[in-house]
């Protein structure tokens, strides 16, 4: 490799790496709170278990200018257009926490209201479980999604509930029985 | 005298059941004598219920797996309250699948209106004179009835995502 | 050629200002509304039918999570109305210790409001505040009950376990600092321009209104009508306590923060007075003798001083499974049928085993007789009843929740319509709309 290229190649990786570093401290984020998961994300906004020493502390309530998105509680079916449309309103780069089990797989709601798993609808970078998780949980997440960031990935995927691919191991709850409708038994 | 005793000494006929359980009071009663019971209960001054609690419905398709038999398949449940004497009551209307549709309360107590609609919604009972009677918890292109008991727990009609 | 015609703003499902997922349709004109549709259901999570599909103690997970700032108070009324149909009766330091864990989730729910409402009328440091004083009270729920929000602690027959050692001495000690952050949330808020303006004759409803959409609760006292559940038919041991019922005048949402902050001081002085009512349970008593703690138990162990261990008997926290059969005659009815046997019995003795088989098989199980009944219980936004239909089997036939803040929704048209469009995010915020109790 010539001098110049090898040069070439240093400044663009300090260039990502910096990119990286400034993204992940300012994490603008669109909480899309909907269940008792927003309890819980209440209280890791504030000052006792603080979110903002993460430079996370000032939600924007606008899809346009918020870079992650937090989907905060139960994603029931009569929402989940509403949720496809924000996340296509936000803007590149942008990533996505499944916050709590109802959005990972659906939870213990298997029933005909609820989508389960919000990985069937968007793709999902970091899941948190918990029912609630607790704020500790939350942060923990934060901080995996800020790894993501300074590496600067971003799932893509969906998952398909007929093949199981695309969630995690681990995570394969959700869709146990899919094609089979369970009935009260008389 | 209870109120219960005094709705049946006045609409003896069109009582079907009438009984106290835990001490509550519930009469039962076919479904065109609603309207009058509730204006009774409503503006007689001696039970003055001007609170409707609850509105809601039950069905009793194959109770208790076919030990307990149930004449009707759905009853209409209100739960009345009375602020000034502090009793309560509950009437219940029996209707039957064919034809499962009973009067509206709306003009009589604002709140029959979304409670009545949420019937509607999960049971499939309709209310005549309802000014607007459609799907409050559910979304429009929801096909059935979901408390029912013949419609299965969990059986989903996604708008968007996998069809399963 | 002019033409006017009023807008129609969407004020969409996932909004700041709406806690929860709510959709309204307001017609404007200018900023004036006209008229106001609401649309709910964005959280239907199909509770009802999901209670008709487990065994009545699997039910108390879904009633968490219908109001879930305030989730022991819909477990409580939940186990209130299966022993209503069940006809038994619980021991009373079980009942002491549901009023305590009742009224501590009572002003966590008045805490979130107040706090949320307040910070979107702009005062960003009451929400920090408020929430501080919420984490001071998780952390006295979550030493008795294990988890912060979703507790599931109260069983039919009484609770899950008996409240720590010590629990009295820190309850008071938070309590006292909860009552600190509401003096200075008093200051901040009450005589403050911004706040009292923007709240003062805004989202009016009269008590004949009121009534007919039958409201009741916070919504309903500020309007005049003095009508608690807790006074009017009391459960419980509140005919025991000595409290007020604070009641507004005007039924505007100055009026509803009054009586919010009124109520927050009542449930603390309600939650003291238990304490100090509570019977005690058999821990009472000093540890001399042959009774050691289970540190000093591991300590002495690890000295090597192990002789007379096994006739000493260990004192462990009353929430740690596996000692608890002393307390749990004071905490449970000793109904074989109803109530799963102590740790130490199930793995003990033959016959608990078998009394825990009963109870947890499928097709076996608690199983109340066929009948219905219907449980008020003073939820923090009003009436919260619980109607169960039972068939005589081992999963409940009907569960219907009647969700006190259903009617205040019905309502929001009428307090809002003749306002400006800026008034509805304090009318909204005093509605304290709870979205998993709105749709279940």
């Amino acid at each position: 490799m010539t001098p110049s290229h090898a040069s070439a190649n240093f400044f663009t990786s300090k260039l990502t790496d910096a990119l990286g570093w400034a993204r992940k401290f300012s994490i603008f984020q669109y909480p899309f709170v909907t269940a008792c998961c927003g309890m819980e994300y209440m209280a890791t906004n504030a000052s006792h278990y603080d979110q903002d020493r993460f430079g996370a502390g000032f939600p924007r309530f606008s899809p346009r200018q918020s870079d992650v998105l937090f989907v905060v509680g139960t994603i029931s079916q009569k929402i989940a257009p509403v949720l496809k449309t924000v996340y296509d309103q936000m803007c590149e780069p942008k990533w996505v926490v499944a916050f709590g089990v109802c959005t990972c797989t659906g939870g213990f709601y298997d029933n005909y209201a609820t989508v389960m798993g919000i990985d069937t609808i968007i793709p999902v970078d970091i899941y948190i479980p918990g029912c609630p998780p607790r704020p500790e949980n939350v942060i923990d997440g934060l901080i995996k999604l800020q790894e993501k960031i300074q590496k600067g990935e971003q799932s893509r995927g969906l998952y398909d509930p007929r093949l199981k691919t695309g969630r995690p191991a681990g995570m394969q709850q959700g869709y146990s029985i899919e094609g089979q409708i369970k009935h009260r038994e008389p | 005298m209870t109120p219960a005793q005094k709705v049946q000494e006045q609409f003896a006929p069109e009582i079907l059941e009438a009984h106290v359980f835990r001490g509550d009071e519930m009469i039962t009663i076919r479904a065109s004598a609603l309207r009058a019971v509730a204006q009774f209960l409503k503006e007689t001054p001696e039970l003055d219920f001007n609170f409707l609690m609850d509105l809601t419905a039950v069905d009793y398709l194959f109770y208790a797996g076919g030990r307990i038999a149930k004449e009707w398949r759905f009853e209409v449940v209100y739960h009345f309250f009375s602020l000034k004497y502090n009793h309560r009551m509950r009437i219940k209307v029996a209707l039957d699948e064919k034809n499962p549709e009973v009067d509206s309360l709306c003009d009589l107590w604002a709140c029959a209106n979304w409670y009545e609609r949420e019937v509607w919604d999960m049971f499939g009972i309709r209310f005549k004179g309802h000014p607007n009677c459609k799907r409050i918890l559910m979304y429009e292109a929801f096909q059935g009835h979901p408390l029912r008991k013949d419609y299965p727990v969990n059986k989903r009609q996604p708008l968007i995502g996998p069809q399963i | 050629m002019t033409e006017t015609r009023s807008m129609l703003l969407n004020v969409g499902p996932s909004h700041p200002a709406t806690h929860g997922v709510i959709r309204l349709i307001m017609e404007l004109d200018g900023e004036k509304i006209k008229g106001v549709e609401v649309e709910i259901g964005y959280l239907h999570r199909a509770f009802e039918k999901m209670c008709e599909t487990v065994m009545y103690t699997q039910c108390f997970p879904y009633t968490d999570r219908l109001n879930y700032v305030s989730p022991l108070i819909n477990n409580v009324g939940f186990a209130l109305s299966v022993e209503k149909l069940l006809g038994i009766d619980i021991p009373l330091r079980a009942k002491y210790i549901r009023v305590i864990m009742s009224e501590i989730s009572r002003v966590t729910d008045h805490l979130t409001c107040i706090g949320a409402t307040a910070m979107e009328l702009g005062a960003m440091s009451v929400f920090l505040y408020m929430m501080q004083a919420r984490e001071y009270l998780y952390e006295l729920i979550e030493d008795v009950t294990g988890a912060r929000l979703t507790v599931s602690y109260v069983r039919i027959g009484g609770v899950k376990a008996d409240l720590t050692q010590g629990f009295a001495d820190k309850a008071f000690g938070k309590i006292e600092q909860v009552r600190q952050v509401l003096i200075e949330v008093d200051d901040l808020l009450t005589r403050n321009r911004i706040f009292f303006d923007r709240m003062k004759d805004v989202g009016r409803i009269s008590p004949e209104e009121a009534i007919s959409y039958g409201i009741t609760g916070p919504f309903l006292r500020s309007t005049g009508i003095a009508y608690d559940v807790r006074k009017a038919s009391p459960y419980l041991i509140y005919d025991r306590l000595d409290f007020d019922v604070p009641t507004g005048t005007t039924g505007d949402n100055l009026d509803r923060y009054f009586v919010r902050m009124a109520e927050m001081e009542q449930s603390l002085r309600m939650v003291e007075q238990c304490l100090q009512q509570i019977p005690d349970g058999p821990i009472a008593g000093d540890l001399t003798g042959c009774i050691i703690p289970a540190a000093q138990m591991v300590d002495r162990g690890k000295m090597g001083q192990t002789q007379e261990f096994i006739e000493d008997e260990v004192t462990t926290d009353p929430t740690l499974q596996g000692s608890t059969r002393k307390y749990y005659g004071a905490i449970n009815a000793m109904r074989k049928d109803v109530v799963l046997p102590a740790k130490e019995d199930t793995y003990g003795n033959i016959e608990g085993l078998m009394n825990h088989f009963k109870l947890v098989m499928y097709g076996h199980g608690l199983c109340p007789p066929a009948g219905e009944a219907y449980f008020p219980v003073e939820g923090a936004n009003g009436e919260l009843g619980f109607y169960i239909v039972s068939d005589g089997r081992d999963k409940p036939w009907r569960v219907r929740v009647r969700p006190p803040c259903f009617a205040i929704m019905a309502a929001l048209p009428k307090c809002l319509i003749g306002g400006m469009m800026a008034d509805l995010v304090p009318t909204f915020g005093s509605v304290n709309m709870i979205a998993g109790e709105l749709d279940r």
